[in-house]
């Protein structure tokens, strides 16, 4: 009987194994190169001071922050629309979409209220 | 050795012999509570079960028993909360001008933190965690819930927390910031004695047990459901059940993070809330609050689906609107995310920040509303039947609106910049929390009490314990609005102006009802258990009901299923009796079942002493509680003998108890 | 005969599975969702360094304090980690135990070097009075890294006793399912850092 039970877990074991997303060594390598990429190219703009310009500069090293983030979900994580029938997607997408609310939503509220509530804190505070 | 100081600051840390029974109430309550705690341990000793308790409840990762022993601790919890609030109404009914009171103000102050931080987080939260624990495998046709050794865990840990929060009523003190405890109050600057570090630690230790139990019921619900039970088949019980869990997933993270950085800036010497070096309790202020509204939505959620379930049952009539339920609660998750600043609007973010939040405050009252309209048509033309759960769900809807009525009110910034801090909104939540989350697991109670136990609940004392419950809210918290709008702030422990004395006075009366509305409820269970063989139900479908969880015997068998139902529409049991189910009786397969473990409960025992180190410095004491649990937890993943199959032959057994049981009754 | 054709015979639909069950494992799916959770963890750390990035009360700046030549070398670490972590995962699949083994302990040591890099810097920034109770600023700073760094720390003890279980064990069913958990949080590990030296250093020292 519990030998039964063992093989039927094996069965189980490679069940698992295929249903789970996993990479190819391409996928991996390719998803390493676009990830090296993406990090030298930001590290070069800061360390020799490339655009001259800081606003630039930190709205490109954000860009591609989320374009890095997004090759990690692909070529790292296997993350695609059809892992765990869509759940792992959809749950995804919810959580960014909070940390969004989240962040920007603070950081506007805290704005508002650093600049009506903390005179002197804030430069350009009309008091 | 006693004579060396430093030895004995290292071994106790700050704990001093003054640490001990502080006040003089505290001395008589510790008395009573211990008096009743060796009681029960010398019960339990002489009857000789601590083998039976160990091995049946406190390493069971069955959900049902787990769910049981959340709602024990819920209902325990709720007592204690509720001894704070009769003494809070006490000292304000009688505080008036020269007469202050018996509770000096740093006593009250502990007083009302103890309250909210026992109500929400150790008597509301178990008890609907404990519902949804019971509930949702069952209705999904499943036979425990994805992760059974976490449910466990999760249970120990949140009763932790609660036994931490116990401690203070007879070591050291409570925290004295309100059930929130805002800085620059709760730094160590302006508290630094055990009270701020007994909450952080409280609610860190319980919030770890409750976000596990979220990811835990999520993946239930979308990866255990029977076959042919699609997402839109689920009974609205389930649905809510998954928004609630996922509101817990995405909120407790938040309250973990802001509690550690307080503890960051009480231990170890930071600035994130700090009045120097930059910090800024605003940020506490709005943090604490992304996590505050989704939290109340994890309140009240669950209990939405439980009026659900008991309107369709009681009217006899499939529920009105399945389809705009299911969309009105997925709303009201997302919803939640965007109206937390209404909690703070007088905090000066100014027009344009309280506008955006007003208008998104309003906004989610609309799914709510419409939530009611389709319990209302489920009842027109139904055929109703009064029994408690249908009573307590009338109570609700009455009780309930005009609660979010007031909550809308609230959401005027305007407004709420006369009412915020006022009575008004003391009633206001208490009115749209007794009356729709506190209802419903009465409700919930008596509708699932007879499947978890073969027998129902005494209906005379729950009328009594109804009669009782409603009239007092209503006489504790009406007066409450009244003394709000007249300017009364909240959190007060005495008053000058005599003439608002009768309004306390009233309210003081209705808290005595709600008493005895308590006490009856209690009496209902003694009185229930004593006639249990004259309530017995043997059908296993007592109120002839529409879901899963009634097509199995009361109490379900430990697997719950033996052959795992097929599910073709909403309401599936209604279905199967529709349709002429027949029962299986052979055939049976030996059923694959996971293993109890104590591990759970060692676990969380560490986590107290770990907990007890950090809050008296005892620093060696935290240290080895860590390891140990570190230790624990690493061997238990040594551990890979965690199933066993229940033979065929016990589940035949089993099986043919239930169909000799359903032939006494035919 | 059995119960399902008995009950079709009746003319009433099959209402209980009579086949051997193979339940789904709901491992995964769990260890994700938990994965997002841990996220909004750092999503509050985020928010907070982003409302206190510039209270510097009279203290270090981050044009000071942060050294970005350390952290390119700390973050090639952990990517390169990333990667070894992939390695091991290919190997995993394929039932190759000792390569398995072999790349998951390159991980943890590109592990062990971020993290010893990251202890280093936080000393020294300790040493010079740019500790975490010197202003709002700081004490943003060491939390957010310090806690990302934790993270990996906890992935290290976490790899160590995989390793050993899968060294007694072998590559059962049990271990590959933890395994690809670890991978899970090892990834997402890496992606949080994505964030922390684009936000923290990178912005930092604009």
């Amino acid at each position: 009987m519990s030998s039964d039970a063992h093989a039927t877990h094996a069965a189980d074991g490679h069940h698992a194994l295929a249903d789970a997303p996993h990479g190819t060594l391409k996928g991996y390598l390719t998803g390493f190169g676009l990830a090296v990429v993406l990090t030298v190219i930001p590290f070069w703009l800061v360390m020799g001071n490339v655009l001259d310009n800081a606003v630039a500069t930190g709205i490109l090293i954000m860009v591609f922050a989320i374009v890095q983030i997004v090759v990690h979900m692909i070529y790292f994580l296997h993350l695609d629309a059809h892992s765990e029938g869509g759940w792992n997607m959809l749950a995804l997408i919810f959580t960014v979409v909070l940390v969004v609310i989240g962040i920007v939503g603070s950081l506007w509220v805290m704005y508002h209220l650093d600049l009506n509530m903390m005179p002197g804190m804030m430069t350009g505070h009309p008091g | 050795m006693f004579s060396n100081p430093d030895l004995w600051k290292f071994i106790f840390g700050r704990l001093t012999w003054q640490d001990i029974l502080p006040e003089t109430i505290v001395f008589y309550t510790f008395f009573v509570v211990a008096a009743g705690g060796i009681a029960v341990l010398a019960a339990i000793t002489y009857f000789r079960k601590w083998g039976y308790l160990w091995d049946e409840w406190i390493t069971s990762i069955d959900h049902k028993k787990i769910g049981v022993m959340y709602i024990i601790l819920g209902l325990v919890m709720f007592v204690r909360g509720f001894s704070d609030a009769i003494m809070m109404r006490a000292q304000q009914a009688v505080a008036f001008g020269a007469n202050q009171g018996y509770l000096p103000p740093h006593h009250y102050d502990q007083i009302f933190t103890a309250h909210g931080v026992i109500m929400i987080f150790f008597a509301a939260m178990p008890l609907i965690t404990g519902l949804m624990n019971f509930v949702v495998p069952l209705q999904i046709g499943a036979r425990d819930v994805a992760f059974p050794f976490l449910n466990n865990f999760s249970f120990w840990m949140t009763a932790a927390g609660a036994v931490i929060v116990m401690i203070s009523l007879f070591l050291g003190e409570f925290a004295q910031t309100g059930w929130l405890a805002y800085p620059p109050l709760s730094e160590l600057a302006y508290s630094p004695g055990t009270g701020v570090d007994y909450y952080i630690w409280g609610l860190q230790v319980a919030g770890l047990g409750t976000l596990l139990s979220g990811v835990n019921l999520v993946a239930t619900i979308i990866k255990m459901r029977a076959p042919g039970m699609s997402m839109m088949k689920m009974p609205v019980f389930t649905w809510t059940a998954l928004c609630t869990n996922i509101l817990i997933v995405a909120a407790f993270p938040v309250l973990t993070a802001v509690l550690a950085l307080l503890t960051l800036d009480r231990y170890a010497g930071t600035h994130f809330f700090t009045n120097t070096a930059g910090g800024d309790q605003m940020m506490y202020v709005n943090l604490i609050w992304i996590w505050g509204h989704p939290e109340v939505y994890i309140l009240i959620l669950p209990c939405f689906g439980v009026y659900s379930e008991v309107v369709s049952t009681f009217c006899g009539k499939r529920l009105f609107g399945y389809v705009s339920m299911v969309y009105a609660t997925i709303v009201i998750t997302i919803l939640s995310y965007l109206v937390w600043l209404h909690h703070f609007f007088t905090m000066g973010s100014g027009a344009s920040v309280n506008s955006f939040f007003g208008i998104t405050t309003m906004i989610i009252s609309i799914p709510t509303g419409a939530k009611i309209f389709n319990w209302l048509f489920t009842m027109y033309k139904g055929r109703i039947r009064f029994e408690l759960p249908m009573m307590w769900t009338v109570a609700f809807m009455l009780t309930f609106v005009i609660g979010g009525m007031t909550g809308v009110m609230l959401a005027v910034p305007p407004a709420d910049f006369v009412l915020h801090n006022s009575l008004f909104l003391i009633a206001h939540f208490h009115n749209v929390i007794i009356g729709g989350v506190l209802f419903g697991i009465f409700a919930a109670i008596n509708f699932w009490f007879p499947k978890a136990f073969g027998f129902r609940l005494d209906p005379f004392w729950g009328k009594i314990s109804f009669w009782l419950w409603v009239p007092g809210f209503y006489l504790a918290f009406m007066p409450l609005y009244a003394l709000g709008l007249m300017g009364i702030t909240r959190r007060l422990n005495h008053f000058d102006d005599p003439s608002l004395q009768i309004w306390f006075v009233i309210a003081a009366f209705g808290a005595v009802m709600i008493a005895g509305g308590i006490l009856a409820m209690f009496v209902q269970f003694g009185v229930s258990i004593m006639k249990r063989e004259a309530l017995r139900d043997t059908t296993g479908d007592l109120w002839d009901a529409r879901t899963l969880e009634w097509s199995t015997s009361s109490p379900p068998p430990e697997y719950n299923f033996a052959f795992t139902p097929i599910v073709y529409d909403h309401d599936a049991w209604w279905d199967m009796k529709t349709r002429g189910y027949v029962r299986p009786l052979e055939g049976f397969r030996p059923i694959h079942m996971p293993r109890n473990t104590g591990t759970g409960a060692i676990l969380a025992g560490l986590a107290v002493g770990f907990a007890f180190g950090m809050i008296w410095y005892m620093w060696w004491l935290a240290a080895l509680s860590f390891a140990a649990m570190v230790v624990v937890a690493i061997t238990h993943t040594f551990n890979y003998n965690r199933d066993y199959d229940i033979p065929a032959e016990t589940v035949a057994l089993k099986e043919g108890e239930r169909t000799a049981l359903l032939a006494q009754h035919a | 005969m059995t119960t399902e054709t008995a009950l079709q015979t009746a003319g009433t639909p099959a209402f209980y599975v009579t086949e051997e069950e193979h339940p789904h494992s709901s491992t995964l799916l769990g260890f994700w969702i938990y994965i997002m959770s841990d996220t909004l963890i750092f999503a509050v750390l985020f928010a907070t360094f982003g409302v206190l990035r510039d209270r510097y009360a009279g203290g270090p700046t981050p044009q000071e304090v942060l050294e970005i030549p350390t952290v390119a070398l700390n973050t090639a670490m952990l990517l390169i980690s990333s990667i070894t972590c992939g390695f091991a995962m290919l190997e995993m699949v394929r039932n190759r135990k000792a390569a398995t083994l072999f790349w998951l302990l390159v991980t943890g040591l590109f592990g062990a070097a971020f993290v010893g890099l990251e202890l280093r810097e936080f000393f020294g920034l300790v040493a010079e009075g740019a500790g975490p109770q010197r202003s709002a600023y700081l004490s943003a700073f060491f939390t957010l890294v310090g806690t990302h760094g934790t993270h990996v720390t906890i992935g290290i003890i976490w790899l160590i006793t995989l390793m050993v279980q899968i060294a007694r064990k072998g590559l059962i069913h049990e271990n590959t399912r933890r395994l690809m958990c670890f991978s899970m949080f090892w990834h997402f590990l890496d992606v949080i850092w994505i964030g922390v030296f684009s936000v923290v250093y990178l912005l930092g020292v604009l």
